[in-house]
Formats: structure tokens, sequence, C-alpha cells
């Protein structure tokens, strides 16, 4: 009997599994992919937004806040990559600067710290704008953040501390059990005292296997270019553009924390949360609005192309409760943007409801608030990069030449706390192929690197999900 | 007269063949190009290349060739002769693998040392 | 600082692939005393391991050799020169000055390294563009991937990449593994080309396509892809008008896999770290007659300067770079006057784009690529007003690679800068 299951390892599960790893409690997650972070928080905008977009009054609101400096906090202890960084919103016309004057007072509101640019002080702030910007809405609240490690670290941390997680364990139903639950899985069943809901884009269907049914997925998909970091390198800023009459906060242009350059995202409605192909006419549109907030971006210089679909249903705000449908159940729905930025609170936030709703929490007494160092090769210095190589000569094998990772990265990749299974997750642990030949010289060293390590045989080893084999077998054979 | 490019060289040369009188090619480069498009009307033939396991080398599989060009039509026949060839490392170019293939006299050989 | 522990070598060559093996042994006859190759991959020979057809060496050895081959010879002609050549080891920058020269390097058997060169080659190569660079719209299934990637799983380590296969682009490797998968057993069932014309050489037309029967699709493109369980389940292709598709036009052809070959970009990451001039249209460092780059000492040749269609043109190219970069660990400096060299109309790109006169000999090699098929053509070098050379051709074409062959006397007519450009006279 477990004492929570949580449904979903994205960053909102995640960040609740951390919360949890600091009681005695028997903590399971389930996680339909073959990876952590895989939904919404592995194609977002990777920014920690700095709290003057929701309006007070919003459960967002808050968490919103907090979850920004909890999750500063846990960047530095847990060593995820992070970065702060001033973000704009630019203004055309002043029907723009409207906006950002109403922007400007919910974020004094708020408590953030905004100020208003006039022509000058935006270009002098960053100097890559089209000159025909008139003015912006300043903070330096905000910072980027690599959403996939973030939310990979909690959850190591949390299985670190016990908690066992189920990766291609997808729900199909939750029966209720007396004074427990059985989530009921394709690949098991599991008895819980209480369930937290995490499950992202299926938050709604989660939802409804208990009798609740208020919530609608909306599914409102974003598409993005990712550039060279010959691009990266000439913004100094997150620049989002006003937000429409719909509330969208438009498509933005953004360093990552890897000096990558992103531009998206689109927002329109998709089929179904797994709608994640993209398309011409939206990544035309994307591209045009990149280059009016900043001319000098060249798109010979992309190297990849993605989507991700938001968690959005009927309601516009976060949705967390106790279910009122199901009293062992807490719902962390609806949780678009900000919930990447809101994560770290949320998972406080649903620590507290399940204390409220009757489960005890006993600090555990060995919570070690720690996970195993990460050696970056790439940014380390001469004499860095000599002391690693002593102690591990695979640190002095590069297999990823366009982001030189070593394959004494890529073994520790795949002999971290949560193991992953795929090239792409192994990407997503130490970038190897994520640079501009894309893995095209390295994805066959790295996949007899994963194939070794797991022991597994070449042709076993996946791309992402499913049946997503690299290779159909051997040839002559 | 037939039209064909020459798969001699890089170069591609436009060749013209002429059935009716000889099988006399003009636009050649050279005289090997005149040789190709005399044989690639009566008697087409290919060069074939392909792998075959190895082991104890740096890598599972040997690259190996035919030494001559064997008929077209012995393509397919031919390469699967090499599916249960396994090598035993060191090989080294030249090395016979498969002697007269289908009866062509034409020798699959390693072309890689290894 | 040529100081502590900074071993020192005459010629330093970055890559052991045909351009690095052929530079070494230049250098070495050239006589260069202390010669180092370093080479990323566990063996040298670079992409040619695994190009495992014939149509290598015809220029060079005057035979028709397969890659692997001639990859051999020319590590067998190193291994009898003096050149020490470290593999499984990848350099991470170069520091280039007028007077100074040193790169780093690392491995997993001698961890991090710093070396001192007299004269330093360039020899990276090229990597293919991916279907990111190109943006093809639709889902991101497994079995999307470079036809060199897929060359590498096929012929390096025997795995089968898929069973049904299209290709997009017409380039060489992306019909050279049309028939090679064609010849394991696969169906592929098309190949599919943006441009009116072939970007491969036409004896793969005719030698990788036509004799087994796959069709050309030129002026189509793929506009779609999509999946099932994680793996490519169809394309969409469309035919396309100056580049852009036709609504209407699109079809489905179901498969497993798709093979892009849409181009090679020079890899020139340590080449702009080091803060060398690079050429926009070639993506290559901007080169002299000899092969230099516009830092002094640091000489480039083969892919990592221009995409060439021929091993053998890497070969010749290298040999030159490698016999200059000794040259200047010797202490020869080149003085006097700088001809520029410009692409006119119908010329895309040429190497050199410098030309020294006082150091060309009695003739300056001119490489280019046109931009469209042509007929019958002449080919003209002008210097403002004047005409310089012309060259005719009976047909030329994008895929192939165009020499022309300057007399030095012709060059000291022109001032300041010559022109390449193109007249067609004859269809294509």
């Amino acid at each position: 009997m477990y004492d929570v299951i949580i449904i979903g390892c994205g960053v909102t599960g995640a960040a609740v599994a951390y919360q949890l790893a600091r009681y005695d409690l028997r903590v399971g997650i389930v996680e339909r992919f073959s990876d952590v972070a895989c939904g919404a928080t592995k194609a977002n905008s990777a920014i920690m937004h700095a709290g003057y977009d929701p309006a007070p009054g919003k459960v967002m609101t808050p968490l919103n806040l907090r979850g920004i400096r909890l999750g500063k906090e846990i960047a530095r202890k847990l060593d995820v990559e992070y970065r702060p960084l001033q973000s704009l919103v630019i203004a055309f016309s002043e029907r723009d600067m409207e906006t950002v004057r109403t922007l400007y007072e919910r974020g004094l509101a708020n408590g953030v710290n905004v100020k208003i640019l006039d022509r000058e002080q935006v270009h002098a702030a960053e100097p890559s704008l089209n000159p025909d910007v008139i003015g912006a809405l300043w903070t330096d609240d905000s910072a980027i953040i690599n959403p996939w490690e973030y939310a990979t670290a909690m959850a190591e941390v949390a299985v670190l501390n016990g908690a066992e997680l189920f990766l291609e364990h997808k729900v199909t139903g939750i029966v209720r059990d007396g004074d427990a639950l059985t989530v009921v899985t394709d690949r098991g069943e599991f008895r819980t005292r209480y369930v937290v809901n995490a499950a992202g884009c299926h938050a709604a269907d989660i939802m409804r296997m208990v009798g609740d049914d208020r919530l609608t997925q909306t599914n409102f998909q974003g598409q993005y270019f990712v550039l060279d970091k010959a691009e990266g390198a000439k913004v100094n800023s997150v620049i989002f553009g006003c937000p429409d009459e719909k509330g969208f906060k438009g498509i933005l242009v953004s360093p990552t924390v890897h000096g990558n350059l992103i531009v998206g995202p689109n927002s329109d409605p998709v089929a179904s949360a797994e709608t994640l192909g993209t398309d011409a006419a939206t990544l035309d549109r994307i591209k045009a609005s990149g280059l009016r907030y900043v001319p000098s971006i060249n798109f010979r210089n992309v190297i990849r192309q993605y989507a991700g679909v938001r968690p959005t249903t009927n309601v516009k705000d976060f949705v967390i409760d106790v279910s009122p449908a199901c009293g062992r159940m807490i719902n962390l729905a609806s949780m678009a943007s900000p919930g990447l930025s809101a994560a770290a609170a949320v998972g406080e936030r649903a620590a507290e409801l399940l204390a409220g709703a009757g489960l005890e929490l006993r600090p555990r007494a060995s919570f070690s608030d720690s996970r195993p160092p990460v050696v970056r090769f790439a940014s380390l210095d001469a004499e860095g990069r000599r002391a690693v190589i002593e102690k591990n000569p695979l640190y002095g094998r590069i297999i990823c030449r366009c982001e030189t990772v070593t394959e004494g990265e890529i073994v520790d990749a795949i002999n971290r706390p949560i193991r992953p299974r795929t090239l792409d997750a192994v990407k997503r642990r130490c970038r190897a192929g994520m640079g501009r030949c894309q893995g095209g010289f390295c994805s066959p060293r790295v996949h007899e690197i994963l194939a070794r390590e797991l022991g597994v045989k070449m042709e076993d080893i996946r791309l992402t999900e499913e049946d997503s084999f690299i290779i159909t077998g051997k040839t002559k054979e | 007269m037939k039209e064909l490019i020459c798969i001699v060289c890089p170069k591609g040369c436009h060749l013209r063949v002429d059935e009716e009188n000889g099988y006399a090619v003009t636009g050649n480069g050279c005289e090997r190009g005149a040789e190709y498009g005399r044989k690639e009307l009566t008697d087409p033939r290919r060069v074939i290349t392909s792998t075959v396991k190895i082991e104890g080398a740096v890598c599972p599989r040997c690259p190996v060739k035919t030494d001559v060009a064997i008929p077209k039509a012995l393509i397919f026949e031919a390469v699967k002769l090499l599916d249960g060839v396994v090598l035993r490392s060191p090989v080294a170019p030249g090395d016979v693998v498969l002697a007269d293939v289908l009866g062509t006299g034409a020798n699959f050989v390693v072309t890689r040392k290894l | 600082m040529r100081g502590a522990g900074v071993k020192h070598y005459d010629v330093i060559v970055i890559g052991g692939g045909p351009a690095g093996l052929a530079a070494a042994v230049s250098a070495c006859d050239k006589g260069a005393g202390s010669v180092l190759v370093i080479e990323r991959d566990r063996v040298v020979g670079g992409i040619l391991n695994q190009c495992i057809h014939n149509g290598f060496g015809l220029h060079y050895f005057k035979e028709e050799l397969t890659g692997p081959e001639y990859a051999g010879r020319f590590a067998e002609m190193v291994r009898n020169t003096r050149a020490e050549v470290v593999t499984d080891t990848m350099v991470l920058d170069i520091r280039a000055s007028a007077d100074e020269r040193v790169v780093s390097c690392i491995s997993a058997e001698e961890g991090y390294r710093e070396y001192g060169a007299g004269a330093v080659v360039l020899c990276m190569g090229c990597r293919e563009r991916t279907r990111g660079a190109i943006a093809i719209p639709g889902d991101r299934p497994a079995g999307v991937l470079t036809a060199g990637t897929a060359q590498r799983y096929v012929n390096i380590e025997g795995y089968m990449i898929g069973r049904r296969i299209v290709i997009l682009g017409s380039g060489d490797i992306g019909l050279i593994m049309a028939r090679r998968m064609t010849l394991e057993g696969a169906k592929v069932l098309a190949c599919v080309e943006l441009c009116p014309y072939s970007n491969g050489l036409n004896r793969n037309i005719v030698q990788c396509l036509n004799d087994y029967g796959i069709p050309l699709y030129l002026a189509h493109t793929i506009t779609g892809i999509t999946a099932e369980n994680g793996r490519v389940a169809s394309v969409t292709v469309s035919k396309v008008d100056g580049g852009r598709p036709i609504p209407g036009t699109e079809f489905t052809i179901d498969c497993d896999t798709v093979l892009l070959s849409v181009g090679l970009i020079p890899e020139n990451e340590l080449t702009r770290g080091a803060g060398i001039e690079i050429d926009r249209r070639t993506n290559g460092p901007v080169v002299y007659e000899d092969m230099m780059t516009m830092t002094p000492g640091v000489f480039a040749c083969g892919n990592v300067v221009h995409v060439h269609d021929l091993v053998d043109f890497v070969t010749a190219e290298a040999m030159k770079a490698g016999a200059a970069a000794a040259e200047f660990a010797a202490g020869k400096r080149v003085e006097g006057e700088v001809i520029e060299v410009r692409g006119g109309d119908g010329v895309n790109y040429t190497v050199p784009q410098r030309i020294r006169p006082g150091n060309a000999g009695r003739a300056a090699e001119i490489f280019f690529r046109t931009n469209r098929p042509r007929g019958e053509s002449v080919i003209k070098v002008t210097s403002g007003d004047r005409k310089i050379a012309s060259f005719r051709r009976e047909h030329m074409a994008p895929g192939e690679m165009e020499k022309i062959i300057v007399p030095a006397v012709l060059l000291a007519g022109a001032s300041g800068s010559i022109e390449v450009s193109v007249e067609t006279t004859g269809e294509a």
C-alpha cells in the first residue's frame, strides 16, 4: 500500500515528489512516457516568468511568485542549469504601450521589480531590437532554466529518498476501495491512500476517473524554432510581444541556458495532446514575428523545430484542490503557463492539501536534499578538464562534437538515479546530439554506449516513445 | 541510336551508341567510354560492393567488392552469397572472400585492412 | 610561449580523413621535420571508411578504388613518413596569432594537451544538413536520418535502418545509399529532389537509381511526415515551383524511413573559434592560392574549405596545402600583390578567394560551382573591363565542381581583382 501515488512526472509531478521526499511516506510515481519530463515540460519556453502577468486574485499568481523564488534556490542546490535574465514586453504602438502600462500596474501589485522603459532605454537594454520598438516593460525578476533538468533533478532527489518511479505506466482507471484507491495502469495496479493528479495534458481525464467532470482539456499547441548558438549570442533578454486580446503572451525570442536562441510559440488548438507535428504555415508566421522583434536573426542557422501542447483547460487558471468528488485525490490541473515557474510552489501546496486531507507528514530522518553531481565538460576550463580526465579517462573522449559531450558524461547520464532508456532521454540529460548536426555524427556512438550500459541489444534501443526503434535488424539477416 | 550517360568516371559523358552500326560510340571522352557504351548495350556489367561480417576487428563489418564487373542480371544473386560469410581479423585489401562468383570468374575481395 | 611542457611540431594536421592524410604526406615530402595528425575517430580515413562503393582514385591512382581502399593507401603512405598520428583525440581549440599557433586537444589516453605548431592545416571535413536545417514540417518519429548516418549504421555497424525508404535530396550520398539499401533488401520507393535538376553526379543517377528502377522526382519535395507508433509511417510529397510547394499536387508514399541527402556544410567551428575569416558563400575559410587562410600559418583543404564531389580533388588540394604549410614552418613568407577573386554571373563561389601572383608559379587553379545546369558555355575571367582568359564547356551543372587554370602571365594584367563568370550559349 502506497501513501501517495503521483500521476505524471512532468515538472509538477516531480515537484510534488520532491516535496514529499522529506516526509516518511511511501510514494510512487506513475508516468506514461519512457522518461520523466516528457510532456509539456520538455517543449515549452523554458522561462521562469517574473510574475507581472497573472492578475492578483488568481490561483496561479502567488504560486508563480513563490515558485520562481523556490526554483532559483532549488536550481542552485541541485545544480540545475539556470540563468537570471532580464525580460522585456516590447511595444510597437501606443496601443501596445497601454498594455505595457497595465502589466506594469499588475507587476507592482504583485511585488515584481518592474519598470517602464522609453524608446532610448529599451534600445540601450536590448540593442538587437527592431528600431521601431517605442518602449517596453522591463523586469529582472525573470530567469531562464533547463526545464527538463529542473524536473529530472527534483525527481532524482525523490527517487534517492525512496520514491518509486514507474515509467511507461499509463493510468487507465481509478477504483475506490474502502479507505484506499487503486490506480489501474496498463502494466499493473497500485493501491494507495492518496492520489496526486499531476497528469498535465491529461489531468481532466484523470479527474473524470473519479467522477469529476469540471474540466475540459483544450490542447493549445505551440511550435518553436531552435537556432544555433551564433544566434543566441545576439540577444540578452527574454523578449515578449504584447499579449493579444485573447491574453496570449505572444511569440517570444529568448536565449536558452545553453546559449541557443528559441523563437516561438504560436498558440492554436489541436486535436490532442499528442499532436506534436509542426507545419509550414505556422513556422512561417513565427519566423515573421521573430524577425519583427529582432531583425538580425539569421534563420539559416535554425537547427531544429519542435512543438509542445500546453495543459490548458476551459478554466483560465490553475485548478488546485482536493477533488470534490474524491477526498483522497489532489488535483493539480490546468497547469499551463506559468506552470513551470510555479512548479516548486505547487509541490509545496500539494503537500499542504494532502495534510489537510488527513495525510500525516512526519519528517524523514534520512532525507538528503541532494543528487549526484553533474560533470559538464564543455563548461570546464583547461584545469578542470585535466582534473576530470585524470579521474576518469572517459571524460577525454568526445562523442558529441557539436556540444563537446564526452563519453564520461554519457555514461554518467545513463547511470544516474533515473536511467534514461532512449536516445532522446540521453540527449536531455547531457546534450549529446542536441547541437548543429543533430546527432548526425554521434547518434550511432551514443546508441552503442546506451546499449552497452543498459546491457541490451542495439536493436532494442529506441529514439523516444512507443516503437521508435532506430534500427530494424542486422544487414544480411 | 541509343543515348547513355557514361558511368566510367565522374565526368558523365553523354554517349550515343549506334546499334545498327556495330555499336559505334560517339560523345565519349576516352576509349574506356567507347567500351562502356558498347558493353552497356550488349553485356551490361557492374562492380558490386557490399559488406560481410568480421570478428575480432575494430568494427563488425568488412567491406568487399567484386574484383571485376559482373553481369547486371547476377547482382542480387551475387550479393546473396555473402549472407553467411564470416571473416576473422586480420584481413587485408585483396584477400579473396569468395572465389569465382556464380561462375563469372570474378572474386569478392576485401577492401579494408581490418 | 614555446614554453615548458608544450611539445612543438613543424606542422599539425587537424583531421585524419583524405585531406589530412594527403596534407601530412605532402608536408613530409616538402621537408617538414615533425608532423602530427590529430584524428577524432578511432581510426584514420574519415568518411571514406564508410564509403564502401567504388569510383575513387581515377585521377590520383589511375584506377577505380573503393573508399576504404583509397583511405587505406593513404594511411599506408603516412605510415611510411615521419608523421605521427594520434587517434581518438579531439581538438578543442586553436589559438593562432601572427607568430604563434597552439592547438589544444583531449583524449582518453593522454588527457588534455597543448601543442605548438609552426603551421596548422585544417582538415575537419564537413557535416550533413539536417531535417531541422531545412525545416521539414510534420511529426518527429524515428526513421528520419541523414544519408551519411544511415551509411555508418549499415556499412560500419551492419544494421538495417528501415525497409521502405524515401530519399529526400539527390546528393551523391543519398543516391549511393539508394543502391546500397536496395542491395540489402530494402525497397527504395523514391528519390525526391527540390531542384528541377539532380545535385548528384550523372553517373550516380544511372548506376544507383536507373539500374534499380528507383523513380527520381525532380522539382518535388517532402511537405509532411506522419508517424505511427513512434516510427515514420508515410511522407507527403508535393510538386514545387521555384522551391515553393504547389497546393493540390500532394501525394502520399507509405514508408518507414526517410533519408536526407540535402547538402553538406563545411565544419568550421574550430576555424571560427580561432577568429579565421570565413567566406559566407562556401561556409569555409577564405584561402589564398596555396590554401593558406587569412590567418598566417593556418592552412585549410578539402571539404572544410568547400564541398568537393571527388576525393581525388580533395587530395590534390591537400597536397598543395601540406606543402605550403611545410614551407611556412620552415620560414617562407609570401609578400607582394594580392588579387581578389570574385564570383560573377552564374558562379556561386570561387576557391581560392585570393591569389598572390608572386606565389602562384606558372598558373593559378580556380575552382568554382555554377548556379544551374547549362549547355554550351563560356567561362570568362575578367579584371575590370579587361578580358583575361576564357574557357569553353559543353555542359555544366551545380553538382560538378569546375576547375580552370589561369596562366600567371595573364594574371599579371589584372589590377586588384578578377571576376569569374559564366555565359551560356547553348541549351542545358
